[in-house]
């Protein structure tokens, strides 16, 4: 058994959440004011995930840099590796919102695509 | 003289949906001044994603949110200037701007927007003693270099202040290869959004001290490091509390506010809680034909809200400049922000000009738990909503029906407060 704390992003409340896990089975959530925190407990216990943002340089562009995201959310300790995939990385204006930058980023299946347009 | 039905200043999100809604309500002739190389103001140094929640349904970056309203305005076939600097709005809405190929433009409007957003509180306004190296930044500065311009600030960063850039801010930083040591806010709790604090400073293990602040700032030519201290309930620094961080770089992430330098020389009414214009329900300044919106009005916490406000302030600036707006104010109904309640955003109300239902927003001036939320329609209760929590950096909504105001014969004030459970 064993018991972590997590501060529950739900609200402004920001319940101190106990969660008591077992082999990677939620057990119990104790500290919570609402449903929300439950979830959002179990969520982050088990499989904790972010969509990661950042940006890469454009070679040509009206703009040294383009803004990136991975498309859709990545497990919480692979961001760094995400990070790394996407240093030294130069795109070639232009650039389109939605764009493919980095495909399966750090092996994570999610591709890494611009978030804004950078015309040349 | 160009002429335009509407002149807005500020392409940002709140006079992008306002030029937007202006033209789906009838407005002809719109013109959108913008200071920068691009629309899209601030949100285009916002790479995070989060934003457009309650607009899209979908978690957007900044940019991108942005990008969708630049669209529908350029698709809607608005006009605009980019680098372009409004310098004054005369009490006939003449608009005088100025930019490098069109030198100085006088431009007659029959309504004004203002939405020209807000500014970081600065080093100057904090006072904080030592000498002026490189190194101190506001954490929105920092923003833009990191994400628009390609620049790491610094290497080993302490950032005062936890409001939402600041906490962004220590995330970007640790993510681009600096150590990110602490985290001072000067308040007992942090300004910034829960989520924020988990996913910026948590998940990096970065310190978060509340009831601290900067006390001295070391170094000549670039900062060397920065003494920080304990502050007691009067926010005076606790001797002996002292630790010193060996750091490079301080970003400054205090407070914003509204931009209103242009308003104020025009003659509007600024509400000094808010450092904003005092609005009626339409948006509209003390200054006939002057509506304002976004952060130049009170400062957000969601563009999302932004855009809301801004496409009721540009309807009704086109109900305005089509002559569908009832001019006269001696039935207006004032609102009262009480017991702690720091503000309410509109001032006043009309029946007239109400829509069926109008959304008035507000802020605390502390945190307060369990406790009720009240509308007072004089001395007549209407609404009495438990809240677990409120909290000054969050902002709330309470949607206020003109068929309860108008229930109330000859009703003189409406009252806003907060009451013990």
């Amino acid at each position: 058994m064993e018991t972590r704390e997590l501060t529950c992003i739900g609200c402004p409340l920001g319940c101190l959440l106990k969660v008591e896990t077992d082999q990677g089975q939620v057990h119990k959530v104790t500290g919570n004011t609402c449903k929300r925190g439950e979830t959002y407990a179990r969520k982050e216990v088990v499989n904790p995930t972010r969509i990661v943002t950042s940006s890469v340089l454009v070679e040509g562009g009206n703009q040294r840099v383009v803004s990136v995201k991975t498309r859709e959310d990545i497990p919480k300790e692979k961001i760094f590796e995400v990070i790394e995939a996407l240093r030294g990385v130069k795109v070639q204006a232009p650039v389109h919102i939605g764009d493919v930058v980095v495909s399966n980023a750090a092996d994570t299946g999610v591709d890494v695509v611009a978030t804004r347009n950078v015309l040349n | 003289m160009l002429n335009f039905d509407i002149v807005i200043v500020g392409g940002g999100p709140a006079g992008l949906a306002a030029a937007i809604a202006a033209k789906e309500n009838g407005a002809a002739s719109i013109l959108v001044l913008e200071r920068d190389q691009e629309l899209g103001g601030i949100l285009n140094q916002c790479i995070h994603n989060g934003f457009g929640l309650h607009t899209f349904q979908e978690e957007l970056t900044g940019p991108e949110y942005a990008a969708r309203y630049i669209e529908r305005l350029q698709k809607a076939g608005i006009s605009y200037k980019l680098n372009t600097m409004v310098m004054d709005i005369s009490a006939k809405k003449v608009v005088t701007a100025m930019n490098r190929t069109e030198g100085i433009l006088q431009i007659h409007a029959r309504a004004v927007i203002l939405a020209m957003g807000c500014r970081e509180r600065s080093r100057g306004a904090l006072n904080i003693p030592g000498f002026r190296p490189a190194g101190v930044y506001s954490a929105g500065t920092a923003q833009r270099l990191v994400n628009m311009e390609g620049y790491l600030p610094g290497r080993r960063v302490v950032i005062l202040g936890s409001g939402d850039i600041g906490l962004i801010m220590a995330r970007r930083m640790t993510l681009e290869g600096a150590k990110v040591q602490v985290v001072a806010e000067l308040l007992p709790y942090s300004g910034g959004l829960k989520r924020n604090i988990v996913q910026c400073l948590d998940d990096f293990g970065i310190p978060l001290k509340l009831s601290h602040t900067v006390v001295e700032i070391h170094g000549r030519k670039r900062v060397e490091g920065v003494t920080i201290a304990q502050v007691d309930e009067n926010r005076k620094p606790v001797p002996g509390t002292e630790t010193y961080y060996d750091c490079d770089t301080l970003l400054l992430s205090c407070g914003l506010i509204p931009e209103n330098e242009l308003s104020k020389e025009l003659g509007v009414e600024i509400n000094p809680l808010t450092s904003g214009p005092k609005v009626n329900e339409s948006f509209q300044t003390s200054v006939p034909g002057v509506f304002a919106c976004g952060n130049v009005l009170h400062v957000h916490d969601l563009v999302d809200f932004v855009s809301r406000e801004a496409e009721a302030a540009g309807k009704h600036a086109a109900l305005y400049v089509k002559n569908q707006t009832e001019h006269d104010n001696s039935a207006d109904i004032p609102i009262a922000a009480e017991q702690g309640v720091r503000y309410t955003v509109p001032n006043t109300v009309n029946l007239k000009r109400m829509d069926e239902e109008h959304t008035l927003r507000f802020r605390v001036g502390d945190v307060y738990k369990n406790c009720y939320v009240a509308v007072y329609l004089d001395e007549k209760r209407i609404y009495h909503r438990k809240k677990q929590i409120l909290a000054p950096g969050e902002m709330e909504e309470i949607v206020l029906k003109k068929e309860e105001l108008a229930a109330v014969p000859d009703l003189t004030k409406i009252t806003v407060k907060l009451e013990e459970a």
